[in-house]
């Protein structure tokens, strides 16, 4: 079927900012389809309040609107865009939950767009879950016994009559928010009553409980026609409990049989076609273990995590093709760009071992628990591909960047054997690491499985790398006793352990050979490593796209080409807080930069969400974990010219030093004036050379040192580990008992380098986002920081242009910048990150790369920072690129960078902001005001403020001074304002009325009576700094998080907050992007 | 203990001995089913030939004794990457090493299978010998190779005796080939009786037993060669009684009625393979496991028109018999191992059936 003429201007709605359970797979998915969409020449107007994304930019759509995703933006945006259709599948659940209201009002019809893709009656037969269990009896499809509920007691009688345990999901919430398995009647109330206000609809589904039965899915495609495909199925190791978010999952599924799988397969497109999906579709399945009895547990009508970690495995572009079936054509027209001779409607074959392992926060959030389940908690991901499963397992292992690199980097030495029994019984993010601990001790099989009910096959694989890590360990054993390196550890033991994917430092910590030596001997017995490519065929067809994996044992099928310069760009690996797709967005943009300057580009990465491991963004796509060793590899290969890692994060400056022993210049930045930035005392010398103040401090390696530096600097100081990102670690200290507990946390992880103490500082954070060609500087824009110093700048509200400060500030600023840069030697981009306390301007810290501030920056301003600092790289001058060095002027807007944050799904964790980064995404408001930028980016963030008009307030005493003119606001907004007593007290006094109320410990009703009421809107709850943070505030915050109440522990955010309601516009001005 | 695979181009890959270390030859061709692997072994269009699974897990869910799709397995050996060390399913009962040594089939694992696939595909289906003997000279061994012919195979596979599999419903004849399993079960499951005929019975045998409607099907070896079947297929189709036939069937319908086959430069052999229905312009993915195919330049429609084509390649997948209540196809509508998309075939034979008086 050719392609719908009628279809000319489309409206792209992307996902918004990275929370848990909707991460960087929405960008990838919506840029390949925007992509895909252009090519046919469709105009494309985007939607999207996340700044960071690639979707966003103007090269990707045509009319690009970073905006708030409210209906009252998507209408506005409608009536002035007028789009023919809608293509809501690309979205996540954000995009398609607010394409679904728009369809249920009736205003898309009125406006006369159609939604495209997918109908709405389909997506509402899917995502109901009354209209998907009717759907499903139809075709004969079981569904657990289940009922939709909107009240406890109806949830209670349905339960009685299933029996406990049962499962309980929200309806309409995505990464499974609010829902969780119930045991027993007190559960059952607890998570019910939470789903219930979670929901959008207030239903919640109440399920037979299909707990530790396999969990399968498959992703399927159908077109207009009705032909249908599977792309792939996947095997989550971890039985039904676990959401598939945080599983480890394999593809394609590996304890399947024909008969299994193709029953599954089957039942898959009977549903997709009974649903009348057109596009690609998520299907879950549990299946029991010792029967063919299975149930669907659900379906996700629209591209998800699961279809771009199947597009990654396979090779088969999902988003890509959905969008090309959206415009029309049908699956057996549209060509698939791996091989050039088969079309969409072949069906992948994998002859490899595809493992996804989850990213989880729990090193941020260490008060929280651990423990997973159907809430997913895992920030992001990394895949590994290898011809085993063990190979590919022990490279997604070392892939985490978790301070992990085999089956032995838990210690459980003081561990009973009782006690590990019982930990095997407990599911958390290091239960494969228990597993292969209880291996050792000899647990059986039979009771690992009969404990965990992962299925003894993975059991078995765990087995065989840690008889592989005891042979490796006896060989350690003859080294020790004298026996030569090569006599120790044999060819044969040395050939399977690199192919199972040990790396070299590993196997030499377990031989005591030195990891030189150990690649000597790899070296000398020809083991080296081989690439494969992902073809989408199995070797069937010959395949144009290279798209590699390493693995030992085999032919090498990379081949180097001659023809040009080649670049290797160094990526950023999965998006954890910290280091979230601002990277992602930096490495794509370095690769287009550097093909047009006529490089051939290599992109190392290991993250299957993002599009910088799309097959067609760089020439050469390396899917490999980012190590020294797995690097080199690569470089072994590949011999590139240089290597670029100023784009990819903290991760890619780490390899700096790797990658100059290897021989690859690094391109842009010298390494050593990467070390100069990073290492305190060679920084503080340039610092002093340029006559630069930066806050006080010392670099110091033990708690006691720590203490005789805050003696002298005077408390409060901040102390954190040198060379870590996102304030990692980093805390202010009061006293020494802070002191001795933070640098405890610390040491948890064997550090090598320095831990550094300073001075705190309070005062106004800016920051600066600069480009240097080793003579001049170019500086698109300085950011103003809304909350103080103390809260690190990835968790503050930014605003460009700073509007706070003087002209003086400006210049002292931009003297330090241009200073700093050419000490440095800075050849690309430079970050750097200032106090300001009235005309005094400190430094706080440099970073000789690209920061998560550079694709906002680039948006609002205009300038290609990424390109213009590639091109630098590549040896042009900033004058020769038209541009006139020094602080451009300011644009004719406001733009406001929101941090989002997914504290509700993060069970126990503290969410008072600190100098550690917690946030895991971020909208931007944009508009001609400041006012009106705020109460965008407040809006973008999903504050919808008021809603009841309460409020609890508990400050400190110091800051009760400064609370009283903005609780006199709220007030005046019409707040009811509720406070501890003596801050009820302090406001009383000074006029703005509150009511006083008992503290968490004292008899009811008090504060927690008061949350758990459900009519506050709004606490602001200044913590004490220092580690002795009040519990009963530990507790409200978090009582209040999990039942949806908004918190703000910093009075800057609370001012702003009442800034932005106070200005609650009546109409946005919708800006343009793409125009700026 | 060792093994070597060695090409009859010279190549020789080496890994380690499964199953029987007999020396064996044969044509090696390449299957890309990422599940069945037991299905694939007993499947008797394998005779003459040794299997590459280029999904490199193999045996992990065991041996199901129930998925076999003939009594025995047929390779002359089998190739993998890795073997499983231990199975893991609820219906296995065996292991894929001990079954492989039951049935004395040579194999080799450990090898690099991609590198293998590669190989084949870009210089065609080649003949190949699994041994643990080192060859110092290859020249030797590859004269035999290369004198190595895939003969006689239908005969071998095919059913000695005629057997009965009783129904309720309409009297089915299915001329077994080299038949799988599941074309038989399908059709039972339809309701109908069907009486397995021994590839070498006579056509007057089968109309005598006025059946109402002939299964033609699968089966090994290149089509041409079975001279006999084919002039008594002629003898049936001149008959009015409905036949479907699968791949091998097909082929032999077609050269019976004057079409051509060729041997396809590496084959079709996996669960992946889109079909076009020419009537409906619905793609349906198949099962495919066929080394030949039906030439569409030698067809004369007045005798029969595509009805299914390759949508990867274009080539041949189903036939369409003008005037005639007989359709074939190149494809595996039976399915085991791979998709059932295509089930509803057994449908329209029915269908086909019902409308015969």
């Amino acid at each position: 079927m050719p392609k719908n003429a009628e279809i000319k201007k489309v409206l792209v709605i992307g996902s918004g900012p990275i929370i848990i359970g909707q991460a960087a797979e929405f960008d990838y998915a919506g840029t390949q389809a925007c992509r895909s969409l252009k090519e046919e020449g469709i105009q494309v107007v985007l939607l999207n309040s996340n700044p960071a994304t690639i979707m966003t930019d103007k090269d990707i759509a045509d009319q690009v609107y970073i905006e708030p995703l409210t209906v009252q933006v998507v209408e506005q945006l409608i009536q002035k865009e007028k789009p023919d259709s809608l293509l809501p599948t690309l979205g996540g659940q954000a995009g398609l939950n607010l394409a679904m209201e728009l369809a249920e009002s009736g205003f898309l019809e009125e406006h006369h767009v159609r939604l495209i893709g997918t109908t709405a009656s389909t997506i509402k037969r899917a995502e109901d879950r009354l209209e998907f269990k009717e759907a499903m009896e139809k075709i004969g499809e079981p569904v657990a016994p289940s009922q939709v509920v909107e009240n406890i007691a109806d949830g209670i009688a349905f339960t009685n009559s299933i029996g406990y345990p049962v499962v309980l999901r929200p309806a309409y919430t995505l990464g499974g928010s609010g829902g969780g398995i119930a045991h027993n009647q007190e559960e059952l109330e607890e998570i019910l009553g939470n789903g219930l206000r979670l929901s959008r609809v207030g239903q919640v589904l109440v399920e037979r409980c299909i707990a530790g039965w396999k969990e399968i899915e498959y992703e399927v495609m159908r077109d207009g026609a009705g032909n249908v495909i599977t792309v792939c199925n996947m095997e989550n190791i971890d039985p039904v409990g676990i959401h598939t978010g945080d599983s480890i999952v394999v593809a394609p599924s590996q304890t399947l049989g024909d008969k299994e799988y193709q029953m599954l397969r089957t039942s898959a497109l009977n549903i997709i076609t009974e649903l009348g999906i057109t596009g690609g579709c998520n299907v879950q399945y549990a299946l029991h273990p010792t029967s063919f009895e299975y149930c669907v547990i659900e379906v996700n009508p629209r591209v998800s995590r699961s279809s771009a970690l199947a597009s990654k495995a396979t090779g088969y572009p999902i988003a890509k093709v959905a969008a090309k079936i959206a415009l029309g054509y049908t699956l057996d027209e549209i060509k698939n760009g791996v091989t050039q001779k088969t079309y969409a409607s072949f069906e992948p074959m994998l002859d490899y071992c595809v493992v996804k392992m989850p990213r989880l926060p729990f090193d941020k959030f260490i008060s929280a628990k651990r423990v997973l389940g159907t809430q997913m908690k895992a920030t992001g991901e990394v895949m590994s591909i290898c011809t085993n499963f063990e190979g590919a397992l022990m490279k997604a292992i070392r892939s985490l960047e978790q301070h992990v690199d085999s089956l032995m980097s838990y210690d459980f030495t003081g561990v009973t054997d009782d006690e590990l029994e019982t930990m095997l019984s407990r599911l958390d993010d290091r239960r494969i690491w228990v597993i292969a601990e209880a291996l050792r001790r000899g647990v059986t099989y039979d009771r690992i499985h009969e404990i965990t009910q992962i299925d003894i096959w993975f059991i078995h694989k765990l087995e065989v790398l840690v008889r592989m890590e005891e042979r490796l360990r006896r060989a350690g054993e003859k080294v020790l006793s004298g026996e030569p390196a090569e006599k120790a550890l044999s060819q044969e033991v040395l050939e399977k352990a690199k192919g199972m994917e040990f790396p070299d430092s590993v196997i030499a910590r377990l031989t005591h050979i030195p990891q030189e030596r150990v690649k000597e001997l790899r070296s000398r017995y020809g083991i080296q490593a081989a690439f494969k490519m992902v073809d989408t065929c199995a070797a069937e067809f010959t395949a144009q796209t290279p798209y590699y994996y390493s693995v030992y044992g085999g032919e090498n099928e990379a081949q180097r080409n001659q023809d040009r310069k080649k670049v290797l760009v160094l990526g950023s690996g999965p998006i954890r807080i910290g280091q979230g797709i601002e990277f992602d967005f930096c490495s794509v943009h370095c690769t287009w930069a550097f093909r047009r300057e006529g490089f051939e580009t290599i992109i190392v990465n290991n993250n299957p969400e993002t599009v910088s491991t799309d097959f067609d963004i760089a020439d050469k796509l390396y899917f490999e974990p980012l190590t020294p060793e797995d690097v080199e590899n690569i470089v072994d290969v590949e011999k590139p010219d240089g290597a670029v890692v100023q784009f990819g994060g903290q991760t890619a400056i780490k390899l700096t030093e790797a990658l100059m022993k290897m021989g690859v210049p690094i391109l842009g930045t010298a390494a050593e004036d990467v070390d100069a930035a990073e290492d305190r005392e060679r920084f503080d010398e340039i610092l002093e050379q340029c006559q630069i103040p930066r806050p006080a401090g010392v670099t110091v390696y033990t708690a006691r040192e720590a203490k005789e530096a805050a003696a002298k600097l005077g408390y409060p100081v901040l102390v954190r580990p040198s060379y870590v990102l996102g304030g990692q670690g980093m805390q202010i200290a009061i006293n020494d008992q802070d002191i001795d507990q933070f640098i405890g946390i610390i040491n948890q992880i064997a550090q090598e380098h320095p831990i550094l103490v300073d001075k705190y500082i309070m005062g106004k954070e800016l920051e600066v986002d600069a480009i240097c060609d080793g003579e001049d500087i170019l500086i698109p824009g300085i950011m103003e920081h809304i909350e103080r110093t103390g809260v690190h700048s990835g968790d503050s509200i930014s605003v460009y242009p700073a509007y706070n400060i003087t002209e003086g500030n400006v210049e002292t600023m931009v003297e330090y910048t241009r200073k700093l840069a050419k000490a440095l030697h800075v050849k690309g981009m430079i970050n750097i990150q200032f106090i300001v306390d009235g005309e005094d301007v400190y430094i706080i810290e440099v970073n000789p790369r690209a920061s998560r501030t550079v694709p906002y920056i680039s948006k609002v301003t205009g300038i290609p920072i990424v390109p213009l600092a590639t091109q630098i790289i590549c040896g042009r001058k900033i004058r020769e690129l038209g541009y006139t060095p020094g602080l451009q002027p300011r644009g004719a807007y406001y733009a406001i960078k929101m941090p989002v944050f997914s504290f509700e799904k993060i069970r126990g964790a503290d969410i008072n902001l600190g100098p550690e980064m917690k946030s895991t995404g971020e909208c931007l408001g944009i508009a001609k005001t400041f006012n009106e930028a705020l109460h965008k980016a407040f809006l973008g963030a999903g504050i919808k403020l008021p809603k009841y008009k309460n409020m609890i307030i508990t400050v400190r005493d110091s800051d009760k001074e400064e609370l009283i003119p903005i609780a006199g606001r709220f007030a005046a907004l019409g707040y009811k304002i509720f406070a501890t007593k003596g801050t009820a007290k302090a406001l009383n006094e000074a006029g703005v009325k509150a009511i006083p109320v008992r503290k968490l410990e004292q008899e009811s009703p008090n504060l927690l009576d008061l949350v758990l009421g459900h009519e506050i809107d709004l606490i602001i709850d200044i913590p004490h700094q220092g580690a002795e943070h009040s519990r009963d505030g530990f507790i409200i915050r978090r009582n209040a998080i999990e039942t949806g109440v908004n918190v703000l522990t910093s009075l800057d955010t609370a001012k702003a907050l009442a800034t932005s309601m106070e200005n609650k516009a009546k109409g946005l001005t919708l800006v343009d992007i793409a125009t700026v | 203990m060792k093994a070597y695979l060695i090409l009859e181009d010279g190549t020789v890959f080496t890994g380690s001995s499964i199953g029987s270390d007999r020396e064996v030859i044969s044509e090696i061709v390449f299957n890309t089913s990422m599940t069945g692997y037991l299905e694939v072994l007993t499947d008797p269009s394998y005779a003459g030939q040794a299997v590459v699974m280029t999904y490199p897990l193999i045996g992990n869910y065991g041996i199901c004794p129930e998925d076999m799709e003939s009594s025995a397995p047929w390779p002359e050996g089998y190739i993998v990457r890795e073997l499983s060390q231990i199975p893991s399913n609820f219906r296995s009962q065996d292991t894929i090493q001990h079954f492989l040594k039951q049935y004395d089939i040579p194999g080799i694992c450990g090898i690099d299978t991609r590198a293998l696939t590669k190989r084949l595909r870009e210089k065609g289906t080649m003949n190949g010998m699994i041994t643990t003997k080192p060859y110092e000279d290859l020249s030797e061994p590859i004269a035999r190779m290369k004198s190595y012919r895939v003969t006689g195979v239908v005969e071998r596979t095919s059913t000695r005796e005629r057997y009965v599999l009783p129904g309720p419903g309409k009297q089915v004849a299915l001329l077994d080939l080299g038949a799988k399993r599941n074309i038989a079960r399908a059709l039972n499951e339809r309701g109908c009786q069907v009486t397995v005929y021994p590839a070498a019975t006579s056509a007057e045998e089968i109309l005598s037993a006025a059946p109402d409607g002939i299964m033609l099907s699968n089966g090994p070896g290149d089509p041409a060669e079975n001279t006999k079947i084919i002039q008594e297929i002629h003898k049936l189709y001149q008959s009015q009684i409905p036949i479907f036939a699968i791949c091998l069937g097909h082929q032999l319908m077609a050269l019976a009625t004057g079409a051509s086959t060729y041997k396809l430069k590496y084959g079709h052999r996996g669960g992946n393979h889109p079909v076009k229905d020419l009537e409906t312009g619905r793609v349906y993915i198949s099962s495919q496991n066929h080394g030949y195919a039906v030439d569409m330049s030698s067809l004369d429609p007045k005798v029969a028109v595509p009805a299914f084509v390759n949508v990867n390649d274009g080539t041949n997948e189903g036939l369409s018999y003008t005037g005639k209540k007989i359709f074939t196809v190149q494809f595996h509508p039976e399915a085991c191992p791979g998709p059932r998309d295509s089930g509803y075939l057994f449908d329209r034979f029915m269908k086909m059936m019902e409308v015969n008086p």
